[in-house]
């Protein structure tokens, strides 16, 4: 019994297994025949596209990074968005050649404020964070009080590079001063040794939180923001990368703002757009710089406030809550 | 330090066995695992972790949750640092520059000095990361460090004196720690164990000794330009900035000096509590008491010498940066705090001090309690004050940001570093004989052999 039963069952697993194998072949055959298909279609279609494109003659010239002049067509154009790497590196090196210089002109601001509020919208930052302050100054009681917007003064012997433990703010060849939120340890060393008081802190979640989902951080704009890391005026670099005057230059009413390129000596004016040598708007008006006794040399100049365009108006100051 | 003839036969006596199975009762008997203990360390453990607590509040809410803001961003946490850094030099002081000028009275504290050195070195590591703003990016500090940086100074020298100073609180106790382990039988088997792997098949040969001491000899020099170190480079994160009442070429002396202030007034406590405590009146005797209550009043005058440079100079120049700070300190709003801490911590225990009656161990006590508590306000009012008035004005900014005061959690998390201290100085002190007993056998030994001599 057992024999038979054993005879038995080994012939079916012959039947099977020859059963199998076919069925292996027939599967096999599909295979190759749909992928051939599918294949071919593909090629088919790209051939169709690209026949169409070349028929419509929607081509466009671009120039390479080696300076070339190459023509593609118009539908494989993708706006160029650079990667955090790309930013992050370009960021630290500054753009090449330039020796960016502000000149502040105190006899033209009448604290109308909206440099600060340009920068502030730029970067992202609550009514009473700054990049740019207006402050009202008054040497002694006998001399006239004056309205001062006050930047970080970016300079060339810069006591905040000095202390950073990590090198996370840094100066770059184009004479701006920056600081990396991907870096910053938020020691706060630098707000110490900054006799300018320029620098702020994001003591809490910074205001766009939820705007900045998915952003890629860029150095030379501080945003996204960072909770727990520093932040202070860039010349708006990011600006500067594209030829643009930064927020605050543009943005006053007053002509109060000079930004330029010291190789090139000429600043232009944000407000009048005139372009004026830089040495000559530095002696024709007496420019000098904030606390120049302490041997920081600051890259921004400021010119007196005298004969001023403007009355200076009592309780100029604004009283601020703080909000989350 | 090659032990002489005669040194030799003091270690060979019988005087001296019989002194070493005197000494380590009396000192081993504190040496154990009781309720107290336990009692102790878990009200510890339920504090801290309370404190605790509120680190993680901070952490996730940032730092707006304690009292900095833009104006003033360095307040009690770095006021606290400071004061560790600080605290911690005595051990230095007590070991070294007591110990090779050859004072022989500081043998029963110097394990005391170092325990204490020990205890808020390795906290002060810990202060700095509760005042980051990313504490998750310490590793930047090894990855990006900038040798320009004091950070980066302080975070190696401090790291190196803690560990200087942990070997010389380690070291000089390996003879104790062979003479303990056959000793405390009836404690737990893993102390048992501990002592007997921490000792290192100690022998109590001539070539050991000749060897360990001449490592602790070694360490004990090398320590003081290190202890030196420490505290010059922390003044420094202050001293190189140009902010009014920071920009001082003192700051380094300034901070030592004060440093062995806070040092000698904790060691004291210390004394005083493991002399009552321990039970140690006869090795922690008045004399001692005596003794380094004249080494606050030498400290105390010292500091107060600094004081004067430190106040007086820019104080009669009063440049403009340096008026501000120094009016707010004098007559402004710090006044009550600047002139209580010098006074009640400074000059006037100076002076209670010149009188013997002051220096028997429960008045020195409450001097010294006075004395600890001004050195961390003094830090206080190191850090806090010059940061209130930069400058430039400070416009424009919600009206809570003119003035510094801690808030509840900042003052928990600071909390939380004294009670790791507290803990550290609690396990290292009942789990290890406190004070030296091979060294007090000795040196007792010696002492009545002398006595035998000229009699």
């Amino acid at each position: 019994m057992s024999e038979k039963k054993n005879k038995k069952s080994s012939e079916d697993s012959k039947i099977d297994e020859a059963l199998e194998s076919s069925r292996r072949d027939f599967l096999k055959k599909v295979g190759i025949v749909g992928a051939a298909s599918v294949t071919g279609a593909a090629a088919v279609y790209s051939g169709y596209r690209y026949e169409k494109s070349k028929s419509t003659g929607d081509t466009i010239k671009v120039l390479t990074e080696d300076n070339r002049l190459v023509e593609i067509p118009k539908d494989q154009v993708k706006d160029y968005k650079p990667g955090l790497k790309v930013l992050q590196t370009r960021g630290r090196e500054g753009i090449n050649g330039k020796r960016w210089v502000m000149v502040i002109d105190l006899s033209r601001c009448r604290n109308a404020r909206k440099c600060v509020n340009a920068c502030q919208g730029a970067h992202y930052l609550r009514p009473y964070e700054y990049h740019i302050n207006t402050l009202v100054m008054q040497e002694s009681v006998n001399t006239p009080a004056y309205y001062m917007p006050k930047t970080c003064q970016h300079c060339d012997n810069p006591p905040c590079v000095s202390v950073c433990p990590v090198d996370a703010t840094f100066k770059r060849q184009d004479g701006i001063v920056l600081i990396d939120n991907e870096r910053c340890i938020g020691c706060r060393f630098c707000m110490a040794a900054c006799p300018y008081s320029a620098r702020m802190f994001h003591w809490q979640e910074p205001l766009s939180k939820e705007a900045d989902k998915g952003k890629e951080y860029n150095i030379e704009l501080n945003v996204p923001q960072k909770k727990g890391t520093i932040s202070k005026c860039l010349f708006s670099a990011d600006r500067l990368r594209e030829d643009v005057l930064p927020y605050c230059v543009s943005a006053c009413p007053n002509g109060v703002f000079y930004f330029g390129d010291e190789n090139e000596n000429a600043v232009t004016n944000g407000t009048t757009k005139e372009t004026v040598s830089l040495s000559e708007l530095l002696e024709k008006n007496g420019a000098y710089r904030l606390m120049a006794e302490l041997g920081t040399k600051p890259r921004v100049y400021y010119l007196p406030p005298k004969n001023r365009l403007f009355k200076f108006e009592k309780g100029a100051e604004t009283d601020y809550k703080e909000t989350t | 330090m090659k032990p002489d003839k005669m040194e030799e036969s003091i270690i060979t006596s019988e005087r001296y066995i019989k002194k070493i199975d005197s000494v380590s009762s009396d000192i081993l008997r504190n040496v154990r695992i009781n309720r107290g203990f336990i009692l102790w360390m878990g009200f510890l453990s339920v504090a801290l972790a309370a404190t605790l607590f509120a680190y993680t509040i901070q952490l996730k809410e940032g730092l707006i949750v304690t009292g900095l803001r833009d104006v003033t961003s360095w307040g009690i946490y770095i006021a606290n640092f400071v004061f560790f850094v600080a605290t911690s030099l005595v051990g230095m002081l007590i070991s070294s520059v007591l110990g090779l000028s050859g004072a022989k009275w500081i043998k029963p504290i110097a394990r005391i000095a170092e325990i204490i050195a020990v205890a808020f070195a390795a906290v002060a590591g810990l202060v700095i990361i509760s005042d980051m703003g990313r504490p998750d990016r310490l590793p930047n500090v090894f990855l990006f460090g900038r040798v320009q940086s004091p950070i980066l100074w302080d975070v190696t020298v401090v790291t190196t004196y803690f560990f200087v100073s942990l070997l010389l609180w380690f070291l000089p106790m390996i003879p104790d720690l062979a003479i303990s382990r056959s000793r405390i039988s009836d404690r737990p088997k893993f102390l048992i164990k501990a002592y007997e792997i921490l000792s290192f098949n100690w022998i109590d040969h001539k070539k050991q000794y000749e060897i360990l001491n001449q490592a602790v000899r070694v360490l004990l020099i090398l320590i003081i330009p290190l202890a030196f170190a420490i505290h010059t480079v922390t003044s420094w994160l202050f001293a190189v900035t140009p902010r009014g009442g920071w920009d001082s070429s003192i700051f380094g002396p300034y901070f030592i000096s004060g440093a062995f202030v806070s040092g000698t007034s904790a060691v004291i406590i210390a004394m005083y509590f493991f002399r009552v405590n321990y039970k140690l009146q006869k090795y922690l005797t008045e004399d001692h008491f005596e003794k380094i209550a004249r080494v606050l009043v030498l400290v105390s005058i010292i500091y107060i010498y600094f004081n004067i440079n430190e106040f007086l100079v820019p104080g009669y120049k009063l440049k403009s940066i340096d008026a501000v700070h120094l009016k707010e300190l004098f007559s402004g709003h710090y006044a009550p705090l600047f002139w209580s801490v010098q006074l009640l911590g400074l000059v006037i225990p100076v002076i209670l001090l010149l009188f013997r009656r002051m220096r028997k161990p429960f008045p020195l006590l409450i001097i010294s309690g006075f004395v600890l508590m001004a050195s961390w306000l003094k830090r206080f009012i190191i850090v806090v004050p010059p940061q209130a008035h930069p400058f430039l004005p400070v416009q424009n900014v919600p009206a809570e940001w003119l003035v510094y005061k801690p808030t509840l959690i900042e003052s928990a998390v600071t909390t939380a570093s004294l009670i790791l201290v507290i803990m550290i100085i609690t396990i290292l002190s009942k789990l290890f004989p406190v004070l030296p007993i091979q060294e007090i056998a000795e040196e007792e030994t010696r002492a009545e052999a002398e006595q035998l001599n000229s009699n």
